[in-house]
């Protein structure tokens, strides 16, 4: 049923993805042939309490600059253009144009000022009479910050989710946890099992992504359980890979594997061949190998794109017994209409504590579980703020319910 | 020793790309971006180890005639045929001062030629096998497997104008029944909370491994040993 469910969800994920005019150029107005500077400067009248200041949260290099628009801007046909920002490093030296803006602008930013120099700023409103009279800014001297303020709530967030996972790390050294069944990886034992019987090889596939992908580390995590299983059973395994430092790994941890089940007589370096970096030619080498060696378990465990359902197409089509992972959205959908199980996102992850059975990393999947909860209870509570704020139009319910949002809207 | 050192490096590298999302002062600003080019430069020694281990492999296959070995034979020809016509230059119109990839060069005339075309009639596959994964998929033998079909009769029918004259015609208070807004509800409300769980659980799964690499716990990727 939950595969079902999972399944409807996802391939409606999949559809949803497959699913200006130029106008005439402004005309402009023309420029006098001899503008009259005295007759320019008062055609518009300047912005006013201009204001620079160190651009915060920043790795310095800016500044920015806020002022309230000129009386003249923001009225229907309002000769105001833009925004001129002149800098210089004195009061009465000579202004030079840095950046500008847009006509009803309040705010921009310098981001060519040096590191701890002062800056004196003019702001003056363009028109295409002539520009306003400067509206003075500054001094102001950009620096590096130390604290981006603007991901201090992800830094909560993240304290709280890290402070779980080590709690619950440290509780499961004293008692023992109880860890939901996952259908996906009781079923390695299950299809290296079969392999065996059938005097076959198991074919993993770590995707196709370098070993700078948490996903790979995970799928290359579950190939050492695997091969301690096939060393433990003498089956075949051949692990073909799409990049040299996925296979240099894999190398190690199924060398290891062997050793530690016993059988390093069994193990050898060809086990783990580099195919290529290209994704097709890549899928093209898995396939012939599929179809020609026929192997009886097929793992693909890490991160896919594309070639996810040509390889589990072409596994489902030599009938191998399938079992697939990944937390790629979009390709979800295609492993679990076409494999026998399939890891959905954190299962992926949860794959290696969930093998090993080792108490500490057991321990990490209960913190896992201990943010899932305070994420549902945030939205819970979002959900029923917004509702309750809507209906009832109290302005306190909804400054709660714009500040737990805020909390929640990460800036990455 | 050989456990210590990698553990090491993960904790301290780990442990300072945290703190450079939350420090932009030096020398954390920028951490990330350079931690990617260490980690290219260090693919690019690498990849002569995946080159060499592929040509050991079907050398070994091709000598010992093992099954199927002449595909192998066609895979190193590949190999040297690219390789020869990228560092040769052969038919750069520039000679040796042009780029290898020039028109008109042996590699690009390889490129276009076959590369291009079997990479397209792989991604074409595409089509077959979708075909065949939703025939099996949207079969109606259980409930789910119902609700899956008509969910995405519901979608597939949207972008078509038959999916607007089928109930375009739905008065005024059934108008939550005509397909395009039918659809439109499939995608954004079920289809949407299913997509966040699973984006939820996939970015805690993330914390959660990300922590027990940085922590040590876990080793498998070390080659066992996660105590």
């Amino acid at each position: 049923m939950r595969k079902g469910l999972v399944l409807a969800v996802l391939l409606l994920a999949v559809a949803a993805f497959t699913v200006h005019a130029q106008g005439e150029p402004p005309a402009q107005a023309d420029l006098p042939a001899q503008a009259d500077p005295v007759a320019d400067s008062r055609s518009v009248r300047p912005p006013a309490r201009a204001r620079a200041y160190d651009t915060p949260n920043d790795h310095g290099g800016s500044i920015t600059l806020e002022w309230e628009i000129s009386p003249d801007d923001g009225a229907p046909a309002s000769p105001v253009t833009g925004y001129d920002i002149l800098r210089s490093e004195s009061p009465d030296g000579s202004f030079e144009s840095v950046t500008g803006t847009v006509g009803g602008a309040t705010i921009c930013t310098d981001n060519s000022a040096e590191d701890g120099i002062e800056y004196y700023y003019q702001v003056v409103a363009l028109a295409a009479a002539g520009s306003s009279d400067p509206a003075a800014a500054g001094p102001a001297a950009a620096s590096q910050q130390w604290v981006d303020w603007t991901r201090i709530n992800l830094l909560v967030i993240s304290v709280i989710l890290v402070a779980a996972i080590i709690t619950y790390v440290y509780l499961s050294t004293t008692r023992d946890l109880y860890i939901r069944k996952i259908a996906g990886l009781e079923a390695v034992n299950e299809a290296v099992g079969r392999a065996t019987e059938m005097g076959r090889s198991i074919l993993f596939v770590p995707g196709i992504q370098d070993m700078d992908n948490v996903q790979t580390v995970a799928g290359v995590a579950i190939l050492g359980h695997i091969a301690q299983r096939t060393a433990t059973y003498e089956t075949d395994l051949n692990v073909p890979v799409s990049r040299s430092i996925v296979m240099s790994v894999g190398r190690e941890v199924v060398k290891q594997a062997y050793l530690q089940a016993g059988r390093p007589d069994l193990y050898n370096d060809d086990m783990i061949q580099y195919i290529t970096d290209e994704q097709f030619g890549y899928v093209a080498a898995v396939d012939g190998i599929m179809v020609r060696e026929r192997p009886a378990a097929c793992f693909y465990l890490g991160a896919f794109f594309a070639e996810s359902l040509i390889l589990a197409e072409t596994g489902n089509s030599i009938g191998a017994i399938q079992v697939a992972g990944t937390a790629m959205p979009t390709q979800l959908p295609f492993f679990v209409a076409a494999c026998d199980y399939t890891l959905i996102g954190e299962e992926l992850f949860a794959a290696s504590a969930y093998l090993s059975k080792d108490k500490k990393m057991l321990g990490s999947l209960k913190g896992q579980d201990a943010g899932k909860a305070i994420a549902m209870v945030a939205i819970l509570l979002g959900v029923g703020l917004g509702t309750l704020a809507t209906i009832t139009g109290n302005d306190g319910l909804m400054s709660t319910f714009r500040l737990l949002r805020r909390l929640f809207s990460l800036n990455f | 020793m050989k456990r210590t050192i990698p553990l090491l490096i993960t904790f301290l590298v780990g442990i300072s790309l945290i703190v450079a999302m939350f420090v932009p002062h030096d020398p954390f600003h920028g951490l990330d971006s350079n931690f990617s080019i260490f980690y290219d430069v260090i693919a690019v020694f690498a990849f002569i180890l995946g080159g060499g281990n592929l040509l050991k492999v079907h050398f070994n296959k091709i000598q010992n005639k093992r099954r199927d070995w002449k595909y192998s034979v066609v895979t190193v020809s590949g190999f040297f045929l690219v390789l020869g016509a990228g560092l040769l230059k052969i038919g750069v119109p520039e000679g040796w001062s042009g780029g290898y990839q020039a028109s008109g060069s042996l590699f690009k005339y390889l490129y276009d030629a076959t590369f291009q075309p079997l990479q397209a009639t792989m991604f074409s596959l595409l089509a077959f096998f979708v075909a065949s994964a939703s025939y099996r998929a949207f079969r109606a033998k259980t409930k789910e497997a119902t609700i899956l079909l008509i969910a995405a009769f519901i979608i597939l029918l949207r972008p078509t104008p038959l999916g607007f004259y089928l109930t375009y015609w739905l008065p005024e208070p059934l108008k939550f029944l005509h397909i395009p807004n039918l659809s439109t509800w499939v995608l954004s409300v079920p289809n949407m909370a299913g997509q966040r769980a699973i984006m939820i659980g996939i970015a805690l799964g993330i914390v959660s491994t990300s922590l027990r690499l940085i922590l040590g716990i876990e080793r498998s990727y070390l080659g066992g040993d996660s105590s």
